[in-house]
């Protein structure tokens, strides 16, 4: 199978090579990304990073969420106040309360891997600035140079994990495209607007925990199965969120074991990976039983409710139609929930059951993700980070997915950003994400050609669609809501963005099933065109 | 120059944009308070009194046009937030909405830059064109002083680009006009003055209605110049004007050395001073603060080298222009004329009195149009942009620019020497990647035949900036703590003006050759 999508690969490679590139570069000879040799690419490719990476650090310039506003501050504060825990208290009280662990003011409810990443953090700042993390006493600590320092700590992070995962990806999985896709494909995944905007700007650490799934993706598809259980179950301990991609591991790895000779050894050999892992994860807490189940507690916040603020997904969307949260109590919708989720994330896991494909998991993770976004129990808006990274996985094969999720994507996050004062980065990425997809390039999407892309090409569609958002953007900037109506407009534009959604993840859904397993896609496209 | 290209530098421009409004909460210097005072100044007080006013220590020392342009832009500055434009109350008033409004007034007046960058890229080739479009508009040290530091020099820049563009297709007239508008503007680019003259005197007026264009230009030169200073002259104003322009009260040296011939000089005195004392037990009467003078104070007059007046600057900055004008004279070619202006600028920073660091921008973006065009100008134009950018590092002091200035530094290095690698064929590596050559056997005639963009001696003089950094960052704190604050600035400065010196005697070759 394997050495048919390889072929097939080459084939269009050849192909395009053939047909648009050469043709392209003859009818404009003078400028092309300018590297032609070996090192000039390699360069070319620092200098993207390069670019992503000053980005970054222009958003660090910014406010971060709840910046000076005591007692509660934001986002930022929870990740500083977790350095501060991590660093003076004794591992075990980490997920305790205790007189020096007031759960009730930001307490740890991530997995062990972000409590570790706190700590390592931590002594950094405790070394440099001890003030900032001192026990107790730096609740509220904001000056320059912290900030500098907590920026940072994100920053590197970013560095260390996102950016060698991206490049990993687009290696392994775009190993065939010429050079100027490549180039790109990591433009596309590194300057995602959503995924700058939420970490650099409002503070958090995303970055890991998608970094590592794009690693555990980079290795999937590149048959490296156990590193993929291993980056995989790093990724869920960092963040619980990462669960939302789990259908589709789960799928596409049963999937390929069912193919071997000895399947229940593929599954056994998988599941001692994942099991290691995470036993080395959560060595700390399990001594006993209670403890892990303490720290297991802490990770689902039943009490929080259906979904927190304005989130663009199925149950606020149809909110303004359905009083979800008033006809139902928080057990029935926590049920109805998970049902909701498993029933929407059931079409793509049978897929990759049956046919396990590296261009259908990629699907697939974005499926079932979007499901989980859709549907599940307590659900953020900063949650779109994971559709979002699928898509941009996918950015050569399906672009005109890209060209439609990630703006709405960044749009949905708007009320969020606003709040955090993040309204001018906002709509300069926004507007350098549009600009980027009109770089000047010298291939075409070969592959986007077939029936279904045809919708998004609309431009009539694209233009409404646009139009809509803009007179939603002025309503929501300029127009005073009535005052019993005070979050009218939020609710217009979550409900806006959740319709865009429904039909990606609709579209995402036939395209998964319209491509039956490696290599025959080719074939059924060509005929198309 | 067809829509394609518009297109082109549209994006560009749009992805620039996008960037400086990323930067719109970086840091900004004084000049932000002193460019809002001007809008305040321009806003509330009759044209009689612009530069007689004393109401802030930013008192008003531009020349005419900037201080109309300040009272364009104070019209939409008093819609926007009348605060800013009030005299008294405005003063520091550095809230959200003044940033925004004066970070978008630079960014809306880069519209000329562009505007210039277009009239000057359709003289050369399409690839050349949009290379020279990226390396101007992304150029760290453009975005360092006008959208962090705070300053408008782009639309200067445009202005000047306007007029070298009508210059090189012939059009002396219009090319004329220009300059003495952008004089107007700022009086720091009177510098090229000299050759514009002479330049226009031999190219302009000659052949048989001589006299006859002389007077167009002439009056052209003076309408425009009259425009500006017209109304002052009208209210008495002049000599106030001239003293605010020419405050010869001020010193040799900024308070930061530019890395100039004076940055040497200094240090030369300074060391003898110290030699003499160690060696020769020779107490010179040192004048107060003496090392750290140059850098706190203003002027301190040399303990053992002979003192430099305005005059002896004057009579240098002359003579080292001496042979471009002499050229000119000679042979007023339109093909040559960029570079000569860039030369008179070069000469200008070298030799000037008080000059800022940030005049080295004067060199260097006009002078990457000639880099676009020949291998010999684009190695000196990456060794010259990398100079000048570093050296305008100790401007963003605060540490939370301080990887952005790197960054930047790095990035636009990067991206110009794969621009110009690709223009110029060149390859990488003078000793030769075997690997990469066997690689692929298309590459070979190329890399072969062509000189590297980095020679050893550039090579190994910018490896000597990484030095220099990190001795400043890291282990001069690690030596002597807090003390000795100006040593890394001083070094920067004289490590910077060492690799102006290679630059300006390299140019002067180049002059001297061509």
């Amino acid at each position: 199978m394997l050495e048919f999508a390889k072929e097939a690969r080459i084939w269009r490679m050849a192909e395009e090579d053939e047909t648009t590139v050469r043709h392209a570069y003859k009818e404009s000879p003078s400028w092309s990304w300018p590297a032609t040799t070996s090192m000039q690419r390699k360069f070319s490719f620092g200098a993207i990073c390069g670019f992503a990476l000053l980005l970054r650090m222009m958003l660090s310039l910014q406010p971060y969420s709840g910046a000076g506003v005591a007692p509660k501050y934001g986002d930022y504060e929870a990740q500083r106040h977790w350095m501060e825990i991590t660093v003076h208290t004794p591992v075990k009280e980490w997920y305790v309360n205790t007189t020096n662990n007031d759960l009730r003011y930001w307490g740890l409810d991530y997995p062990p891997l972000t409590a570790y990443q706190s700590w390592i953090h931590g002594r950094i700042i405790h070394a440099l600035e001890p003030a900032a993390v001192a026990l107790n006493t730096s609740r509220g600590h904001e000056d320059a140079r912290s900030k500098f320092l907590m920026r940072w700590t994100v920053l590197s992070s970013d560095i260390l994990v996102f950016f060698p995962a991206a490049l990993a990806f687009v290696s392994l999985y775009y190993k065939l495209a010429i050079f100027e896709e490549q180039a790109w494909a990591l433009s596309m995944i590194l300057l995602q607007p959503a995924l700058i905007l939420i970490d650099h700007g409002h503070f958090q650490f995303n970055c890991i925990s998608l970094g590592l799934a794009a690693g555990a993706a980079a290795a999937v598809v590149s048959r490296h199965e156990l590193v993929a259980c291993v980056l995989y179950s790093l990724s869920l301990n960092h963040k619980q969120m990462s669960a939302y991609y789990a259908p589709a591991f789960f799928a596409h790895l049963l999937g390929r074991c069912i193919q071997r000779r000895s399947p229940v050894f593929g599954v056994v050999k998988l599941g001692i990976m994942v099991l290691t892992t995470f036993t080395i994860c959560w060595w700390p807490f399990l001594s006993s039983r209670h403890s892990a189940l303490q720290v297991l507690n802490r990770l689902a916040p039943f009490e929080r409710g259906l979904y927190e603020d304005y989130v663009a997904n199925f149950w606020c969307g149809t909110s303004m139609l359905i009083k979800w949260k008033q006809l139902f109590s928080v057990p029935v919708l926590a049920r109805l929930a998970l049902g909701a989720t498993i029933t929407a994330a059931l079409p793509s896991m049978v897929q990759q059951i049956r046919a396990p494909s590296a261009r259908g998991f990629l699907l697939a993770m974005l499926n079932s993700s979007f499901a989980f976004y859709f549907f599940s129990f307590q659900v953020h808006e900063k949650s779109v980070l994971l559709p979002l990274l699928p898509a941009t996985l996918l950015a050569l094969e399906e672009p005109g997915l890209l060209q439609w999720l990630v703006p709405y994507a960044v749009v949905s996050m708007l009320p969020l950003l606003r709040r955090d004062d993040l309204v001018l980065p906002y709509f300069a990425l926004l507007a350098l994400f549009f600009l980027l997809l009109k770089c000047p390039r010298h291939f075409e999407y070969k592959i986007a050609e077939d029936k279904l892309i045809k919708i998004f090409r609309a431009p009539i569609l694209r233009n409404c669609s646009l139009a809509g958002a803009a007179i939603l953007h002025l309503l929501y900037f300029y127009v005073q809501p009535p005052p019993r109506y005070s979050f009218l407009f939020e609710a217009f534009i979550t409900s806006y963005c959740f319709a865009h959604f429904l039909v990606l993840f609709i579209y995402a859904n036939c395209k998964q099933w319209y491509v039956p397993g490696d290599g025959q896609w080719v074939s059924s496209s060509k005929k198309i065109n | 120059m067809g829509a394609a290209d518009l297109q082109y530098l549209l994006w560009l421009v749009g992805i620039a944009t996008c960037v400086k409004v990323l930067l719109v909460p970086a840091y900004h210097s004084t000049d932000f308070e002193v460019h809002r005072h001007w809008l305040a100044i321009t806003h509330s007080l009759p044209l009689k009194e612009w530069y007689s006013d004393e109401s802030s220590q930013w008192t008003l020392d531009y020349p005419p046009f900037f201080a109309f342009f300040e009272r364009f832009l104070a019209i939409f500055a008093s819609w926007f937030d009348p605060q800013i434009v009030d005299l008294v109350n405005g003063q520091n008033y550095a809230v959200r909405s003044v940033v925004l409004f004066q970070r978008g007034t630079v960014m809306a007046a880069d519209l000329v830059l562009y505007w210039g960058l277009w009239e000057i890229g359709s003289g050369l080739s399409r690839m050349r064109r949009r290379i020279l479009y990226l390396v101007v508009i992304f150029s760290p040290g453009l975005l360092i002083v006008d959208h962090i530091h705070f300053q408008y020099n782009g639309f200067l820049f445009g202005i000047l680009f306007l007029s070298l563009a009508a210059m090189r297709d012939g059009n002396d007239l219009l090319g004329g006009i220009y300059f003495a508008a952008l004089v107007c503007f700022k009086h720091l680019f009177a510098i090229a003055g000299p050759i514009y003259f002479v330049y226009i005197l031999r190219h302009y007026c000659k052949g048989p209605q001589k006299i006859a264009r002389f007077c167009i230009m002439a009056s052209a030169v003076i309408s425009i110049v009259a425009l500006a200073f017209g109304p002052f002259l009208y209210h008495g104003q002049m000599p106030q004007l001239m003293k605010r322009l020419f405050p010869f009260g001020r010193g040799l040296c900024h308070a930061y050395w530019a890395p100039n011939v004076w940055a040497l000089y200094s240090t030369g005195d300074k060391s003898a001073t110290v030699v003499m004392r160690k060696l020769f037990g020779v107490y010179i009467d040192r004048p107060k603060a003496g090392l750290t003078g140059g850098l706190v104070g203003d002027f301190t007059p040399y303990a053992v080298f002979p003192q430099i007046t305005p005059i002896v600057s004057a009579i240098l900055v002359i003579g080292s222009m001496m042979p471009c004008l002499v050229q000119a004279w000679r042979k007023p070619v339109p093909n040559a004329f960029i570079r000569w202006v860039v030369y008179t600028f070069t000469c200008g920073f070298m030799f000037g009195w008080h000059v800022h660091e940030k005049a080295s921008l004067h060199m260097v973006i006009p002078f990457s149009v000639l880099a676009v065009e020949r291998l010999e100008d684009a190695r000196a134009f990456l060794f010259l942009s990398v100079v000048s950018t570093y050296s305008l590092f100790p401007l963003l002091f605060e540490s939370k620019e301080y990887p952005i200035k790197v960054t930047l530094l790095l990035l636009y290095a990067l991206v110009i020497w794969l621009n110009f690698s690709q223009l110029f064929g060149t390859s990488t590596k003078d000793s030769g990647d075997l690997k990469a050559k066997a690689a692929s056997n298309t590459e070979l005639n190329v890399q072969e035949t062509v000189k590297p963009l980095i020679g050893p001696v550039e090579g190994a003089y910018l490896g000597g900036i990484m030095v220099i950094e990190i001795y400043g960052q890291c282990f001069h704190p690690l030596f002597f703590g807090g003390s000795f604050p100006f040593v890394p600035l001083m070094l920067t400065s004289v490590y910077c003006a060492l690799g102006m010196t290679y630059y300006w005697l390299d140019q002067l070759h180049m002059v001297l050759s061509s």
